[in-house]
């Protein structure tokens, strides 16, 4: 099974991660703040991952990690 | 198994580039190029002045800051002194359109056997949002409230265009950063920009068209529809020159 995981610490909240995700499970938090201050991005459904990559590949900040 | 991580040619350091910005994915794909070539331990990379006045702090490999435009003239040192050393500089459209142009130029010319990341984001960006000379047409800028107006400041530079006679030139390209399919061809040109390098080829330039979405005034995903619709058009992808291909030919 495909685990996307997010530094939340290091992300900015760009948001460029969320529009690239096919699956659509890719959002910002709506509830919690980083340390940079930003509410970061993370996934809402795990189960539902397929391991593209897209996500990181968009990311400027090498904030994703994709397990497989 | 990891399908994706942080390549090793790159520091732990947090990037301090604005959100959004398109230099952390370059300043990637450059990283992921040295691993995959495995040149880590002989890469010596030339920042210029800019927002990638720091990438020294970013790169794991030896750096050196060159003073604003000269970096193509300070790898041609750096790579002239120990040739088995793997150069490339990484500057940005005010740094090598701008004040560096004759370095650009002349490195070219001459044929130089380093490696050139070019980051045209149309705009200064580290500054504030000055015109450069790569701002498109009727662009807004802080210098051009009014838009990019031609007839009294001409019109932008075209790197890509403009190298593309030059003989000395071994391979040019434009990619863009805005989509994951771009960005793969990115990382394609940028990893045979080193290629080339390894192999004695001569110089490679890589036109990166890139955002700026502080400075631009739009929000990350936004910036990335601005250069879709406007930069692209007017700075269209593609190979510029490849010598090695036309001597096969």
């Amino acid at each position: 099974m495909a685990k996307p995981i997010f530094n939340k610490d290091i992300c900015k909240g760009c948001g460029l991660c969320v529009t690239v995700c096919p699956k659509g499970i890719v959002a910002l938090a709506t509830d919690e703040i980083n340390i940079k201050g930003y509410h970061p991005a993370g996934v809402t459904d795990e189960d539902k991952c397929i391991g593209c990559a897209f996500c990181a590949t968009m990311c400027p900040d090498c904030v994703i990690t994709v397990e497989k | 198994m990891i399908v994706f991580e942080k390549p090793k040619a790159l520091t732990d350091a947090v990037l301090h580039y604005c959100p959004g910005c398109t230099h952390g994915i370059i300043h990637r794909l450059v990283a992921e190029a040295i691993d995959d070539l495995g040149i880590q331990g002989r890469t010596i990379g030339v920042a210029s002045v800019g927002c990638s006045v720091m990438a020294y702090n970013y790169f794991d490999v030896d750096m050196v800051q060159a003073a604003h435009g000269r970096a193509p003239a300070v790898a041609t040192g750096v790579k002239r002194s120990d040739p088995n050393n793997i150069v490339f500089t990484y500057q940005g459209d005010g740094d090598l359109a701008a004040i560096g142009t004759a370095e650009t130029v002349h490195s070219a010319a001459r044929g130089e056997n380093i490696t050139v990341i070019f980051v045209n984001n149309a705009i200064y960006g580290m500054t504030g949002g000055q015109m450069a000379p790569t701002t498109l047409p009727g662009q807004v800028t802080q210098t051009s409230p009014y838009g990019r107006d031609v007839k009294t400041v001409g019109y932008p530079v075209k790197i890509c265009e403009m190298l593309s006679q030059l003989d000395g030139a071994a391979y040019l390209e434009r990619v863009a950063v805005n989509n994951v399919k771009n960005i793969k061809n990115a990382k394609k040109a940028i990893k045979k920009a080193f290629q080339n390098q390894v192999e004695g080829k001569g110089f490679s330039l890589i036109e990166v068209v890139s955002t700026c979405p502080t400075n631009w005034g739009l929000p990350p995903v936004k910036a990335l529809e601005w250069l879709e619709e406007n930069m692209i058009p007017y700075y269209p992808l593609g190979v510029y020159k490849d010598k090695y291909a036309e001597e096969v030919k």
